[in-house]
């Protein structure tokens, strides 16, 4: 049996998660990273994407957050996120619509145009299409 | 009959007052739920990133924010979260006088004393008590946003980073149970280590991307939701505080109201019996 460790994932809303898993992957600042049991302590910050817990006995749980930070100690994970939603939960169609809105007020931007706040919606869709891609993976 | 009337226009007084406050008391109930709700659904971030706030102080890092320095301390900022309206119990002057306690040891040890009020009952306490107030916001209502709060924590933040004030604390109520709210004052800034000391040894954090970077975004995340998570809180405990002071009042009400009928009940017979007297008595003169 694989060692296991706690894991809690909290957003502003509420608790999302609180148990022992075996191993989670989440999509860092610099790039995805995948802990198991007995990681050093680490900090980052997160971006918007999916989160992958394999949960004790091997099944699976994915969740999309919208960007926050994850913390490792060796015996634990917390993930402190703004956003999170259940993978299962998210709509796809909303999600592809807002991809092609956030490119589209990319590419035909106007004066009082907010460069940064539509690049953000468009990680954050492009985000919630990457998580319905690889539950479907499965 | 003597005071009859009065007796009785004091009853009318009294039920209608009852009236309200019975009334006030049901939507405190109504309030508090909903205010308890959003206290729960925002407490486990505010208390996880409080244990990771903890972690990091333990830690050893290469790179010291300056919210993990323990600085000499000359000035001290509060952030006070009262309510807006009264009619609460001792709520708020609990708050104070906890508060008051606090900044006398202080002033004793020769520190100066900045606060920034939140709710217009801190207002104005302070302003006829005295006290620099460097920022004040009030009326946050029933759902208060995070973003009406910024403002004027920032202010505090970088009157700390500038090195104006070298302590922040968070002056509120904590909502134990419906019965009872402990007036609570809480280091905020610098770091306070968490209790747990099994890391003994020299560790630090992998920091991605860098330290710097990392640690001012969760700096400033850490004390934008514990204050958030205070004023929630303090929310929760002024409608509970509210329902309290409303039942004690409905009640004392009642028994005024009883109290007092008794005595119209006694004054009117005393009247028909000195009446039925007075008749008796003509009649046998006649």
């Amino acid at each position: 049996m694989a060692m296991t460790f706690h894991c809690d994932i909290v957003s502003a809303e509420g608790e999302i998660f609180s148990g022992q898993i075996e191993s989670v992957i989440a999509h860092g600042e610099l790039g995805d990273l995948g802990i198991n049991f007995g990681h050093a302590p680490l900090i980052t910050s997160l971006k918007p994407g999916p989160i992958t817990l394999t949960k004790l006995g091997g099944e699976r749980e994915v969740f999309y957050i919208s960007g926050g930070f994850l913390e490792v100690q060796p015996n634990m994970v917390k993930v402190l996120a703004d956003t999170v939603q259940r993978a299962g939960d998210l709509d796809e169609a909303a999600a592809q619509d807002a991809v092609k809105a956030a490119e589209k007020a990319l590419n035909e931007r106007g004066a009082d145009f907010d460069y940064s706040a539509a690049a953000v919606r468009l990680a954050e869709a492009a985000a919630q299409l990457r998580t319905l891609q690889q539950i479907r993976k499965k | 009959m003597a005071g009859a009337k009065e007796i009785r226009s004091k009853i009318a007084s009294i039920k209608s007052t009852q009236k309200i406050t019975s009334a006030m008391e049901k939507v405190a109930v109504s309030k508090m739920r909903r205010a308890q709700m959003r206290m729960a659904a925002s407490r486990p971030y505010a208390e996880r990133i409080r244990q990771v706030i903890g972690h990091l102080a333990n830690a050893n890092p290469e790179y010291r924010h300056p919210f993990m320095i323990d600085r000499e301390v000359k000035r001290v900022g509060y952030v006070v979260v009262s309510s807006d309206r009264g009619l609460c119990g001792g709520l708020n002057t609990n708050l104070f006088k906890a508060l008051v306690k606090d900044m006398a040891v202080n002033r004793e040890n020769g520190v100066e004393i900045d606060l920034c009020v939140v709710g217009s009952k801190g207002a104005a306490f302070f302003r006829n008590f005295g006290g620099n107030v460097v920022a004040a916001i009030s009326h946050l209502g029933e759902e208060p946003s995070i973003n009406d709060l910024i403002g004027s924590v920032k202010v505090m933040l970088d009157a700390y980073l500038e090195g104006r004030i070298d302590r922040l604390s968070v002056v509120s109520n904590k909502f134990i149970n419906t019965m009872t709210q402990q007036p609570t004052v809480e280091q905020l800034i610098p770091l306070v280590a968490t209790a747990d000391q099994e890391l003994k040894h020299h560790w630090d954090y992998l920091y991605e991307p860098d330290a710097k970077e990392l640690l001012d975004g969760l700096m400033v995340r850490y004390v934008e939701s514990q204050v958030y998570q205070s004023v929630v809180e303090n929310n929760a405990a002024e409608q509970a505080a509210r329902m309290i002071a409303m039942k004690n009042a409905t009640d004392n009400a009642g028994d005024l109201i009883s109290d007092l009928q008794l005595i119209y009940n006694k004054a009117r017979q005393a009247a028909i019996t000195q009446e039925i007297s007075e008749i008796v008595g003509g009649a046998a003169a006649v």
